[in-house]
């Protein structure tokens, strides 16, 4: 036994918690210390770049919601590990590690509660659990969420993040492509909107689905994009890609998206959107029109 | 001259061995009792190796480039084919073909993948990786097939949809989006076939049918066992592993409750004997198409998204 791991015992390493630097954020884009407090202020959005900072469930729906009152929607219980998936680790595994890390039960929460006064559904990815990956439980919660939009004759949003379909659950991860394409076929059929904002990032069989079906597209800035990884494409066509390819702007000047939409403004501009299609009366009665001229 | 996959190296190197002994009899000595017996030992061979194939060796299969492809089926089980192209947008491609024709003597629309059978036309159908005007044609042949109440049979044969720049620029998530939708509108028959490689959201666009089919050594996954492998073992070496963990053979498929039949193959795989192959495939479509028959068009609707909403359901 050395000196050193006889002393390490005693040692008290203080947990990360109670250090400091949580007190800072450091924008992962321009490397500036930000006030924690302020940064959330901020929406976290980097007030020096304007890097908009992934964010999950939680913190989203307070963002968004009137007041940030929300209810959540409880989600259905799913065939766990349904393949008994095991690569290097097993799939089991990962997930309870993504649990432990994040606090979330799945890659996706959902909650209703009013956005500008009209009740809405609102679904949102979390990238931080196993990169937001579709599975499942992601179909299933997407299912759940048109169907409780239905049931309250209410729009549903959707915040898409994720890298794409959960390769550990095989082919039943791919079936959520046509799976959530009927909960969107049933809102279309309700004429219920269905809305999609597209976060950083979201790429694969997520954008070949229920992320590219919006009745309106909405982005963030700055949010990668896309259908095939990066890596791949480089490696089909062998040559370096164009700046600012599969982000957001790119999408937009592209005919791909309606608005790429800063987070500060995005409340705003859902609640309007939701307004507008919602609530299509004015809401005064008009003066009469002033009688035809003889 | 055949291509050979590797695990069939024992079965290439007997049927060399035949093929020396006639040719050095020529006619002259009569070996039919050695090479009859040569002949038997290839069979059994060739039946032993092909019902205990591993799932790599099920996609290798699947790859086979003598494979029967889009027109050789097209070919043996449509008459009067009648190619319909372009997306009425940006531009016509080949590696999606569709089209009308008859079945069994009924009007159908027949989409697919082509992958191509040498290394023109490989090159021209772009090795079955579609774009997304690709995707828009067969969203357009889909819409066509409705209004005029024909069943719609897609043929999916694709590595996956193709990962290019201008693919990117013109919305290839959108267009493979689209497609599934489309599918999941329609209110005619479509029987889906996965007659080669069902390579992930690339084969969804097409395969959203009522019924779903799958050729007995075609392989149909979220992602290929390369890809899965260099993502999870971070090597492509363990492409092996990755195919047996994925569960993308067509008897795992249909235990998952994911395909509704399986379409057996001659002996030694479809490459051997490419014309019983597609006999068997339009026996087995002409009988989905006949239970699907009476169905009125909302009740077909209804029926393809059922099906898929059951799926992995607890």
């Amino acid at each position: 036994m050395s000196w050193l791991t006889r002393l390490r015992p005693k040692l008290k390493f203080p947990r990360r918690r109670d250090t400091p630097d949580n007190l800072w954020h450091k924008c992962r884009n321009c490397g500036q210390m930000i006030f924690r407090k302020d940064f959330l202020a901020n929406l976290s959005v980097c007030s020096h770049c304007d890097f908009h900072e992934r964010i999950g469930p939680a913190e989203r729906f307070a963002q968004l919601f009137d007041g940030g009152a929300h209810e959540r929607v409880a989600l259905p219980a799913v065939k766990e590990d349904p393949l008994h998936f095991k690569d290097q680790k097993k799939y089991v595994d990962r997930i309870r590690e993504a649990r432990a890390s994040t606090g979330a039960d799945e890659a996706v929460a959902v909650a209703h509660g009013r956005v500008g006064g009209v009740e809405t559904v609102v679904l949102v990815q979390d990238f931080a659990f196993m990169a937001g990956s579709m599975g499942l439980a992601v179909g299933e919660a997407f299912l759940a969420a048109a169907r409780e939009a239905i049931a309250r004759k209410c729009p549903m949003v959707a915040f898409t993040a994720a890298g794409g379909a959960r390769m550990q659950e095989g082919i039943l991860s791919l079936m959520q492509m046509p799976r959530t394409t009927v909960a969107i076929a049933e809102l279309r059929e309700a004429r219920l909107p269905y809305i999609v904002v597209l976060t950083d990032p979201t790429t694969g069989g997520v954008t070949a689905s229920y992320a590219m079906l919006g009745d309106v597209q909405l982005a963030e800035p700055g949010a990668l994009i896309g259908f095939a990884g990066r890596r791949v494409i480089e490696q089909t066509i062998r040559e370096k890609l164009p700046d600012g390819f599969q982000r957001s702007e790119y999408l937009y000047d592209h005919g791909m998206l309606d608005q790429v939409v800063p987070r500060r403004e995005l409340r705003a501009t859902l609640a309007r959107l939701i307004g507008l299609l919602m609530l299509p009366k004015p809401a005064l009665p008009r003066a009469p029109l002033p009688a035809p001229q003889a | 001259m055949a291509t050979f996959l590797d695990f069939e190296r024992p079965i290439a190197e007997l049927e060399a061995k035949i093929a020396e002994l006639r040719a050095g009899a020529a006619g002259k000595v009569d070996i039919g009792a050695e090479a009859a017996k040569l002949e038997a030992k290839v069979d059994k061979l060739l039946r032993t190796t092909y019902a205990n194939l591993t799932p790599w060796q099920k996609t290798q299969v699947a790859r086979h480039p003598g494979r029967p492809h889009f027109k050789d089926i097209v070919g043996g089980l449509i008459d009067d084919f009648t190619p319909l192209a372009g997306d009425r947008g940006f531009a016509e491609d080949s590696a999606i073909i569709g089209g009308m024709g008859r079945f069994r003597g009924h009007s159908v629309v027949v989409i697919g993948h082509e992958k191509g059978s040498d290394t023109t036309s490989r090159i021209r159908h772009n090795f079955g990786m579609a774009k997304p005007e690709g995707y828009r044609k067969a969203i357009r042949l889909m819409q066509l097939a409705d209004k005029f109440g024909l069943p719609v049979v897609t043929l999916v044969d694709t590595p996956g949809a193709f990962p290019g720049v201008q693919a990117e620029e013109r919305g290839q998530a959108e267009a493979i989006a689209r497609s599934t939708e489309a599918c999941l509108m329609l209110e005619v028959p479509l029987i889906a076939c996965v007659v080669g490689e069902g390579g992930s959201g690339g084969a969804v666009a097409l395969a959203t049918g009522n019924r779903v089919l799958m050729m007995e050594h075609a392989v149909y996954s979220v992602i290929s066992p390369e890809g899965c492998a260099s993502i999870l073992w971070r090597t492509a070496d363990k492409a092996a592993d990755a195919a047996e963990a994925l569960k993308l053979t067509a008897v795992d498929l249909a235990n998952l409750g994911v395909i509704d039949s399986i379409v057996p193959e001659p002996v030694g795989g479809a490459h051997r004997d490419p014309a019983a192959a597609i006999a068997n495939l339009g026996t087995a479509i002409e009988r989905q198409l006949a239970e699907l028959a009476d169905l009125p068009g909302a009740a077909l609707k209804a029926d393809r998204r059922d099906k898929f909403l059951a799926i992995g359901r607890l």
